[in-house]
């Protein structure tokens, strides 16, 4: 094969005679930047030397050489008050003199600012985090603002409302959904019987697990988990889709056009979000309990007639409402939290990476937040 | 003269789907040459380059680079191969985590043992060579101009001392100044350095001032090969069109209009 050295080469070489105040430095063969790590540390060596001395570079044996190399070479009569002139050659080559010239013109340094001490770094990007939490929140409140403001408008002329749109992202964020919530929600379900089940039957009130499952699912399970999928599935989507839309200047040219990104982006996400999480919530809850009736039959031998009359007789609907209030204000968060990450990506890949990760990373937490709250006034209100 | 080829490519055929990019198509590159890869919108000028590339698969023929044959051949011959050719591609592909200078020393960090203070003195030579400042070398490709990107690209390209460099539409995007330093800077680069340019461009500047040799693709082949001056007299009506259009005859300087 001919490939490792596609045309014939000749081995490259060094060679050195030092005098007291003149070094002779005979390159031979063909020199080549494949090669040059043969030649580097013998070069680094020679570099001290040619400082005080005067350098002569004997051309005959030198074949072929490319710009890297005569780049290596050069470097050792850089010292040279006129570095061009005959006195540091002797010897013809047909063009070694020029790619040097060439590569002495060349040399700058390119200006790299140096690392920061890392304890410093460590306190400046703890007080950027600082910094940029805060400001997300203020930003995100001022766009959930600008959404209403532009949800109320287009309230008054429901005909701007984009129809087309809405429908095709409840089919994509809320329909196909459907069987991932709603299995996991039926393994939460069962794995929430399950735990019960071995609890209370060592107090011999293993029919308690109805009211457990009942409320867990219908209070909390339900709803958490139906928004933590949507977090990672719809949410991450959001922000891909409107990021790389701005990445493309699409959102650009909406706005040259006239057409306000956020009646023609958000909104139809933000509507089909609201209209669709509570109904998935209620699918939700559907298979949890399902589940949790069939690990009660399985496992206590509770019938499923049995544990549906003992579910109307214990668990109040109030906590099925309880549940289903969360869903909206969930489904507001996600499809705010989405777009307007998406919307906050600049030109490069990687603040589209950065912004679509964060945006999950919010919408996480402020469904766990806003979860705490809802908590703590039902508690208050005794519901 | 008898001229060593470089690529030498027969019967390719290539299509996507039902759709025929190319059939029959032979082309030879000859060692040291600038060939100019001139066909109008989705003749399949970058296809072309690909499948020499290997970047995409031939249904058919043999694609010949430095008398290897790329169509069958495996990842580590392409790998081998990869250090003798450079490749600018035509938004550039620099990768966008990295800053100028390590984009340049992407390719020596792969294929060469040599210390990374060489490397970045190798990597500043690059980058000044293609025309950069030095401030450029520690920005990121977001952060650069569209003709600095090319140029940057353009170090990368070269960084490994290429024999054959494929250039997509090099100066598409550059303002007439940059397109025309840019021509020098090839056609420089071309003779210290003895380099086999393999150039798709619409640029009919650069077509006269730097191909030795200018090919046509149309009808799914190369419908012919010659010097520029050759060309004019050609009556494929492509050819006629692209050449002797108002604007083929303001950059010729063939006057009347």
């Amino acid at each position: 094969m001919v490939i490792e050295k596609p045309m014939a080469i000749a081995d490259l070489q060094l060679q050195v005679q030092t005098s007291q105040d003149k070094v002779i430095i005979s390159p031979i063969g063909d020199w080549l930047i494949l090669d040059l790590p043969k030649v580097e540390k013998q070069l680094q060596a020679l570099l001290k030397d040619t400082k005080t001395k005067e350098v002569v570079f004997e051309l005959s044996g030198l074949g072929k050489i490319d710009m890297a190399s005569a780049f290596v070479l050069s470097q050792l009569i850089s010292y040279s008050p006129n570095p061009n002139s005959d006195e540091h050659f002797s010897g013809n080559h047909p063009y070694v003199r020029q790619l040097m010239q060439a590569a002495l013109e060349n040399s700058n340094v390119c200006l790299i600012p140096p690392p920061r001490p890392h304890f410093v770094d460590v306190l400046i990007r703890i007080g950027h985090a600082m910094e940029d939490m805060w400001a997300d929140l203020v930003g995100t409140f001022a766009f959930a603002g600008r959404l209403f403001q532009t949800m109320f408008r287009s309230l008054l002329h429901p005909k701007r409302l984009r129809w087309p749109s809405i429908f095709s992202i409840a089919e994509e964020a809320g329909v196909n959904a459907l069987p991932i919530v709603a299995l996991l929600s039926f393994f939460m379900g069962a794995v929430m019987a399950f735990l019960s089940a071995n609890l209370l039957s060592s107090f011999g009130a293993s029919l308690f697990t109805v009211d457990l499952v009942g409320l867990a699912v219908l209070r909390e399970f339900a709803v958490i988990i139906t928004a933590i999928i949507l977090a990672g599935r719809s949410n991450s989507a959001f922000t891909a889709e409107i990021g790389s839309m701005r990445m493309q200047q699409e959102i650009d040219a909406m706005k040259v056009l006239g057409i306000d990104p956020f009646e023609a982006l958000v909104l139809p996400r933000v509507i089909a979000c609201v209209l669709m999480i509570p109904l998935l919530v209620f699918a939700a809850m559907i298979a949890g309990l399902v589940g949790g009736a069939l690990v009660a039959w399985l496992e206590l031998g509770i019938s499923p007639s049995l544990f549906i009359s003992r579910l109307h007789a214990e668990v109040d609907i109030q906590h099925f409402w309880v549940g289903m209030s969360k869903a909206p204000v969930f489904a507001l968060i996600i499809a705010l939290i989405g777009c307007r990450q998406g919307l906050l990506v600049e030109g490069n890949v990687e603040s589209l990476g950065r912004r679509t990760t964060l945006s999950v990373v919010q919408a996480l937490f402020a469904i766990i937040l806003v979860n705490a709250i809802f908590a703590m006034i039902y508690m208050e209100l005794n519901i | 003269m008898s001229q060593e080829t470089i690529i030498e490519i027969r019967s390719l055929r290539n299509s996507f789907g039902s759709h025929v990019v190319h059939e029959n198509l032979d082309l030879d590159v000859y060692t040291g040459e600038v060939l100019g890869v001139v066909g109008g919108s989705g003749t399949g000028k970058s296809v072309l380059m690909n499948t020499i590339l290997n970047l995409r698969h031939a249904q058919n023929g043999s694609i010949q680079v430095f008398g290897t044959e790329i169509t069958t051949a495996g990842q580590q011959t392409i790998s081998k191969l990869s250090r003798h050719w450079g490749v600018l591609f035509q938004h550039g592909a620099l990768f966008s985590s990295l800053n100028v200078r390590e984009n340049v020393k992407a390719p020596m960090r792969e294929h060469t043992d040599l210390s990374d203070s060489m490397m970045n003195e190798l990597a500043d030579l690059r980058i000044s060579l293609a025309g950069l400042d030095p401030d450029a070398g520690a920005k990121y490709p977001s952060e650069l101009s569209g003709g600095m990107v090319k140029r940057a690209a353009l170090a990368r390209a070269l960084s490994l001392d290429p024999q054959l460099l494929f250039l997509d539409e090099p100066t598409s995007g550059l303002d007439p100044i940059s397109a025309a330093a840019f021509d020098e800077l090839i056609l420089e680069l071309k003779e210290t350095l003895g380099l086999t340019v393999f150039m798709i461009t619409h640029d009919l500047d650069s077509l006269h001032t730097i191909c030795d040799r200018v090919a046509v693709l149309a009808d799914r082949k190369i419908e012919i090969v010659a010097p520029i001056d050759q060309l004019l007299h050609c009556s494929h009506p492509w050819v006629q069109e692209y050449f002797h259009g108002p604007r083929g005859r303001a950059a010729l300087g063939t006057g009347e209009v």
